[in-house]
């Protein structure tokens, strides 16, 4: 959550929940929402790594709200995170540990497991198509984000065929 | 499986398909059981080479089983011939296919109607059919042209016209999306979806999960044969631990 709230105070300062709508609006409602308590902890530490500085602004007849700007230590680190690529997704070690073990315990049947597997994924699959049609069909980065998250499932599906197909080879 | 709550539609039972190539023969299907309710939407998927194509083919009569039977809304098919296959195929059966298989020197609308006039409707029907559902697939302004005229995504679309023209109680789809990039994937799923929640009871193959997951039911083929068969749960989208896990962006 931190770069990200970063990387919205560069645009100029806001305050904690004009931050969680704008996320939200960016992001679709596919992605998990941030929690506003959430945001509000983060940019207190934000704040106190001197990344950003926050300014009490003054409200008739409400209570002060505060409002956050980007200093040149927290521009820095935004420019930072652009740079550096991201590790790539890990594979789905804890799924693989089963497959992997399931054999030697004989607790578990690795096709079983494998049908399993892609059960969960598929029923994903079709949440996340649902979401897709439900999300604004202008909202292009959200639809990107739930294409992503639908290719990633495509690529375990593919290779749950590749394990199916190895097993059935082995019989 | 859902066939306890509405009535069969269509039913396989031990089907069996050798191909006799050149080299070995190829089991593409050995013994598959299958039943479709009326309304359901069924997706077979499987790596390519598993068989599925050849599955929908015997269930659409292109080719015929060396072993087992079909029975479609409850009458048995064994004895029919071609002649008859073909016409379950203008009225009880649409199909669609990866290559779209349009006639090519045939204008779109003379494709569409084509199949409505050989099932013996009036031309003014066969007209007023076209015109809704060009209408409706959102092909208005395009009955002149010819399919190799169209991009991959219009001419799916033609295909899906022309398999739906004559109301058909199943539609068969062959790796429908094939041949499309990723909007025109998109674009079948939501039109698939959009006449399976009519009713339309749909058979579809592919290879493609994100197609598969539009179907109720998920029919996972290997080598010839069924390895699973899953309902899809009809949950409304959750921000439960499977889709915002794969979504996560970490801190």
């Amino acid at each position: 959550m931190r770069l990200p709230l970063l990387a919205l105070l560069a645009r100029g300062p806001a305050h904690g929940y004009e931050l969680k709508q704008d996320l939200e609006q960016l992001l679709g409602s596919a992605y998990p929402q941030p929690n506003v308590g959430q945001i509000y902890v983060t940019l207190g530490r934000l704040e106190r790594s001197g990344l950003i500085e926050g300014e009490e602004v003054e409200q008739a007849g409400r209570p002060n709200k505060k409002t956050y700007r980007l200093t040149d230590t927290g521009r820095e680190a935004v420019r930072d995170w652009f740079q550096k690529p991201e590790d790539e997704p890990r594979v789905r070690d804890e799924f693989f540990m089963k497959l992997a073990l399931a054999p030697q315990t004989g607790l578990a049947d690795q096709v079983a497991l494998i049908n399993k597997q892609r059960r969960q994924y598929l029923n994903t699959m079709r949440n996340l198509s649902k979401l897709a049609a439900a999300e604004d069909r202008d909202n292009r980065i959200a639809h990107l984000l739930i294409e992503g998250a639908m290719l990633h499932l495509q690529a375990d599906l593919d290779w749950l065929e590749r394990c199916q197909e190895e097993l059935e080879e082995l019989e | 499986m859902s066939d306890v709550r509405a009535p069969v539609l269509l039913r396989a039972e031990g089907l069996v398909k050798t191909h006799h190539g050149e080299g070995a023969p190829a089991c593409a299907v050995r013994g598959v059981d299958l039943s479709v309710a009326r309304g359901e939407f069924v997706a077979v998927t499987g790596p390519s080479g598993a068989g599925k194509s050849t599955l929908l083919h015997l269930l659409g009569g292109l080719q015929r089983p060396d072993e087992g039977s079909i029975w479609l809304d409850g009458r048995c098919t064994d004895s029919y011939s071609e002649a008859r296959w073909a016409e379950e195929r203008r009225s009880g059966i649409g199909i669609v296919f990866q290559f779209f298989n349009l006639v090519s020197n045939l204008s779109v609308a003379d494709n569409v109607e084509l199949p409505a006039l050989l099932a013996g409707r009036s031309p003014k029907q066969a007209r007023a059919e076209r015109e809704a559902l060009l209408a409706e697939l959102g092909l208005q302004g395009k009955e002149r042209s010819m399919p190799g005229e169209l991009s991959g995504g219009e001419q799916q679309r033609v295909a899906l016209a022309r398999a739906l023209v004559n109301h058909p109680p199943l539609l068969l789809a062959d790796e429908p999306a094939g041949s499309l990039d990723s909007k025109g994937t998109r674009e079948v799923m939501r039109l698939l979806s959009r006449f399976h929640r009519r009713g339309q009871s749909i058979v579809l193959v592919t290879h493609d999960a994100r197609l598969a997951s539009a179907a109720d039911r998920v029919i996972s083929f290997f080598d010839g044969r069924i390895v699973d068969d899953a309902e899809l749960d009809g949950t409304t989208p959750s921000r439960g631990p499977g889709i915002s896990g794969v979504l996560e962006l970490k801190d």
